[in-house]
């Protein structure tokens, strides 16, 4: 019992409380993005309207050329990255190796992919879009959490 | 009976008696501290798949519920009114009990202002209102049976209030253009549309149709201006072609109240 217990420690090493709440908190928040994305999918692939919450333009951003990429949804897409991030922050939440170096792989890669959706918002199509902007808010505060992620503790 | 512990989680009972002419039974339950780490190590995938799964099937039944939307007719019907092109282009609840529908034109500016106000009603009344538009475009304005066209042809592709909200939100500017066609194109390929297949349909005798038979059914049920409103099927007074009458016939409505008082 006693030897196994050795050996579990030296290939999951153990993760402070503060690395643990962040996982939890990422996979929190992912699941919040899961549930936007998944909705502006269905929705997408339906044909239906999409109801604006507070900006009334959000279908000139919605229904642009940027809304889909090589015809599916960008919105599926994002489901997909939040599933990524739900995965890998639950994996790391349970010490699993390699979880937190793709973790932060993901969301870095949407944190580009919602710095470009914004210039396009901004720049190109002159309208913002309340999903895009709540998304781009969860993006900015996965990577603030895995930024202010305490550096993993050294098992001795 | 002999229970032994090994572990602060793992404990074995071991029961051993006789209970057949001297033969052994022997009943062992292991809980131990293993079998439990071998538990906690499957439970983030059992997460993943749960979570996988209700992502999946919400997202098909929110899939099946928007297409209904879609394609639910509308109830209310006048029975007596030409039917109009079927279906019609609706926004909102597809079981709201306010029905408003508009006859309007694409390059009429008041239609274009309670386009506007529209879309705030809507907002306000998410799950009871239901906005539908009739195309009656009127022979005083040069560009509205193009304007129509283009918002057909964008319709089947699936974006004919995209195309309808552009059309308004640019209406001054291309209203004072002598030629509209590459204007509408540009539009078609702001909102993503295949331009092929859009100058294809804007030409097509099916969806031309289409315009013709909202027309009917605005002359079936007195329409002569636009923009001309029906809330559940009662033509809205023009004293209520406000933004406070319109927002009270509507809550009326939804109250199963007439929306208006009577005269």
């Amino acid at each position: 019992m006693k030897s196994n217990t050795a050996s579990s420690s030296q290939t999951q090493p153990p993760v402070s409380r503060g690395r643990h709440f962040i996982y939890i908190a990422a996979a929190v928040l992912s699941l919040v993005g899961l549930s936007e994305t998944t909705y502006l999918t269905a929705t997408h692939l339906a044909g239906a309207h999409v109801t604006c919450v507070t900006a009334a333009n959000c279908s000139q951003v919605l229904g642009s050329v940027y809304a889909s990429f090589r015809g599916l949804p960008l919105a599926g897409l994002g489901a997909l990255g939040y599933f990524a991030v739900f995965s890998f922050s639950t994996l790391a939440a349970f010490r699993f190796p390699r979880a937190s170096t793709l973790l932060a792989l993901t969301v870095g890669l949407m944190f580009l992919t919602t710095l470009w959706l914004l210039y396009l918002q901004a720049f190109v199509l002159h309208a913002f879009c309340d999903y895009c902007l709540f998304s781009a808010a969860l993006i900015f505060l996965l990577s603030g959490l895995l930024i202010a992620t305490p550096a993993p503790r050294q098992s001795s | 009976m002999r229970w032994s512990f090994s572990g602060p989680f793992a404990c074995a009972a071991e029961n051993e008696s006789v209970l057949d002419g001297g033969t052994a039974s022997r009943f062992s339950f292991h809980l131990n501290i293993s079998a439990l780490r071998r538990m906690k190590r499957l439970l983030p995938f059992v997460l993943i798949l749960a979570v996988a799964a209700l992502a999946i099937g919400g997202g098909a039944a929110l899939y099946r519920a928007r297409r209904e939307t879609v394609f639910a007719p509308i109830p209310n019907e006048k029975a007596d009114a030409n039917p109009g092109a079927i279906p019609p282009h609706f926004r909102g609840a597809a079981r709201a009990p306010v029905v408003l529908e508009e006859f309007g034109d694409l390059q009429c500016p008041p239609c274009a202002m309670l386009a506007v106000l529209l879309k705030k009603f809507e907002e306000e009344n998410r799950s009871r209102l239901r906005v539908v538009f009739r195309h009656f475009p009127l022979a005083m304005h040069k560009h509205a049976v193009e304007a129509a066209r283009a918002a057909e042809a964008a319709g089947a592709q699936g974006k004919f209030w995209e195309m309808a909200d552009l059309l308004y939100e640019n209406q001054p500017k291309w209203s004072k253009e002598e030629t509209v066609t590459a204007t509408f194109e540009g539009f078609a390929q702001k909102i993503g549309l295949d331009l092929a297949r859009f100058k294809v349909d804007r030409e097509d005798n099916q969806l031309l149709g289409r315009i013709g038979l909202d027309n009917q059914r605005g002359i079936s049920m007195g329409v002569t201006s636009t923009p001309t409103l029906f809330i559940n099927n009662q033509r809205v007074p023009q004293q209520f072609m406000t933004d406070q009458g319109l927002r009270d016939a509507i809550a009326n409505a939804a109250n199963g109240k007439p929306p208006f008082p009577a005269p």
